[in-house]
């Protein structure tokens, strides 16, 4: 298997725009200070999408999932909720507090926060272990959080997030701090999930190794640059608009592949114009 | 030699045992939020802005609780506000407010003089200074904090670890931050006359820091911080009446002693688990569907 497997089955398996909304942004805009993080953000999240959202640092990718989560609230513009909407957020691992005295299980089921005893019903004890069996991490319940790796940890908080049955999945860079094999095992416990039923939404900086891979893209610079699959998004005007420095992307094997603008860039452009 | 049991003769000692047993591990339960939380600090100040509402009480002749409590709110109150008007800090304002509490606390007794509450016992805590209301107000305080503790646990913790995904998945942040202020205020409140306003922030950090290093379980820890309190608690009491030195005093020297205790312990044997950090490694597939 590699990760381009995962593209070929991936695709059609979610189509994009045919569940119902699930939350839709409508004209919205977010500062922080006197500058606009965000501005005129139009976006629909249906139900079975599994979409990314790219963008530079500082691009509006963290703020825009905090509007979708309600923590935060527009300066203008309206987002509608479908009533009783359940939505589980997987945060960014270096926003963790790893010295933290937490056990996987505690850690999972703080999600359940209603109940009014610490102890887990037996209920609560059976769907624990299903959702951590089913991640590939049923047997580290009562290790302590930072005795996990980073894949496993990533795997926890998506654990948690799947204790409360979300309708939609938000994640906050899942893929940062975990390494290639386990990134791609990811995408694959994405896609499957997605497949189940789940919503998906996530933030990601990689563009070659996850965007290319995801059904559909978003392509964010403090306002929505382009939507659409990654035929559309990962293309050399839509980076250069979003990202504000010109990138090549070649084609292999049926993906888009971004040529990191880093020192290459430079002798290759001299060797042509020259 | 001493005679231990000698002292249990006199009821004033039992009362002072069995409230210095309940104060230590009500603050060995509240202390592992406030460890977990960063909040020592607070608790330090709380405990010295109420030292002010102990003196006005005991120079108009006033309910210490009525007149402590109040006090204690108006500082809390008085703090949020200053630092949200974001011209200083928190913590520069809770060291304004709180100290400027306790210097005037002490001025007033040194002015007027204290009515029946001696000043070293709201110090540094006494055995002769808890009556049998104290221990009653003790334990219903004691009974509230657990209650709370239980009922709101997820909760305070999702909150304690990560505030930012516990509002985000529907926990109501700021009543549930409100909730454990009131728990800590009123902990340190009943609390006061056993082991003092200078010393509470110790019974509140230490067990809390020697149950961390003994376990990676939240549910743990609480369970062995309020243990340690109370071991804490029921052992300096004891000193305190055999050695005559002022009982907040060794509850402290008491919490003290097993930190060095275990701190010793565990640097010998490293807990399992964070031995060494966790290797990246690449994970087995997993089976989905």
């Amino acid at each position: 298997m590699n990760a381009t497997d995962y593209h070929g089955h991936g695709h059609g398996e979610t189509p994009s725009g045919t569940g119902e909304s699930l939350i839709t942004l409508t004209d919205v805009a977010f500062r922080y200070g006197p500058a606009p993080v965000l501005t005129d953000v139009e976006l629909t999240v249906r139900r079975g999408n599994f979409t990314g959202v790219v963008g530079p640092s500082g691009s509006g990718k963290t703020t825009l999932l905090r509007l979708l989560l309600g923590t935060l609230r527009p300066v203008a513009g309206t987002i509608d909720r479908s009533p009783g909407l359940r939505v589980g957020y997987v945060p960014q691992l270096e926003s963790v507090d790893w010295n933290f005295p937490v056990t996987v299980a505690e850690c999972v089921l703080m999600s359940r926060s209603e109940r009014r005893v610490p102890w887990p019903s037996r209920r609560e004890r059976a769907e624990l272990s299903a959702i951590l069996e089913r991640l590939g991490i049923g047997d580290l319940a009562n290790r302590h959080i930072r005795a996990l790796s980073g894949g496993q940890q990533q795997r926890m908080f998506i654990a948690r997030a799947l204790m409360c049955s979300p309708d939609l999945l938000l994640m906050d860079e899942p893929t940062t701090g975990v390494d290639f094999t386990s990134r791609h095992e990811m995408l694959h416990l994405l896609g499957d999930l997605n497949a189940a039923g789940t919503t998906i939404l996530l933030t990601t900086h990689d563009l070659n190794g996850v965007a290319a891979h995801l059904p559909s893209l978003l392509a964010l610079n403090h306002t929505v640059i382009a939507a659409g699959g990654p035929a559309e998004v990962i293309t050399a005007s839509v980076l250069e608009r979003t990202f504000g420095a010109p990138m090549e992307v070649l084609q292999h094997l049926g993906l888009p592949v971004v040529l990191d603008p880093g020192p290459h860039l430079a002798p290759v452009r001299a060797r042509r114009t020259g | 030699m001493w005679d231990l049991l000698d002292p249990y003769h006199y009821e004033f000692f039992v009362r002072g045992v069995l409230a210095a047993t309940l104060a230590g591990a009500l603050c060995g339960l509240v202390g592992v939020f406030i460890v977990l939380r960063g909040m020592s600090y607070i608790g330090h100040g709380l405990s010295h802005s109420i030292f002010g509402g102990f003196a006005v009480s005991s120079v108009v002749g006033a309910n210490y609780y009525l007149g402590a409590g109040v006090w204690g709110l108006a500082s809390a109150l008085a703090v949020n506000a200053i630092a949200r008007s974001k011209k200083i800090g928190a913590d520069a304002a809770i060291g304004v407010i709180t100290t400027a509490s306790f210097a005037f606390g002490i001025a007033l007794i040194s002015i007027f003089g204290s009515r029946g509450a001696s000043f070293d016992a709201a110090l540094f805590g006494s055995i002769l200074g808890i009556r049998p209301l104290d221990l009653w107000v003790l334990a219903g305080v004691s009974a509230g904090v657990v209650a709370i503790i239980v009922t709101r646990y997820r909760a305070l913790l999702f909150t304690s670890f990560d505030p930012d995904v516990a509002g985000a998945h529907g926990v109501r942040v700021a009543a549930t931050d409100a909730l454990l202020m009131l728990a800590l205020s009123i902990s340190i409140l009943a609390t006061l006359n056993v082991i003092g306003v200078t010393l509470v922030a110790a019974a509140l950090v230490i067990p809390a820091v020697v149950a961390r290093m003994l376990t990676h379980s939240f549910a743990h820890m609480l369970v062995l911080s309020t243990a340690i309190g109370s071991v804490g608690g029921f052992v300096g009491m004891n000193l305190s009446y055999h050695l005559d030195v002022p009982s907040g005093t060794m509850i402290v020297l008491t919490d003290a002693a097993f930190f060095v205790v275990v701190l010793a312990a565990t640097s010998v044997r490293r807990l399992p688990d964070l031995a060494v950090p966790a290797p990246v490694r690449a994970e087995r597939r997993i089976p989905i569907s």
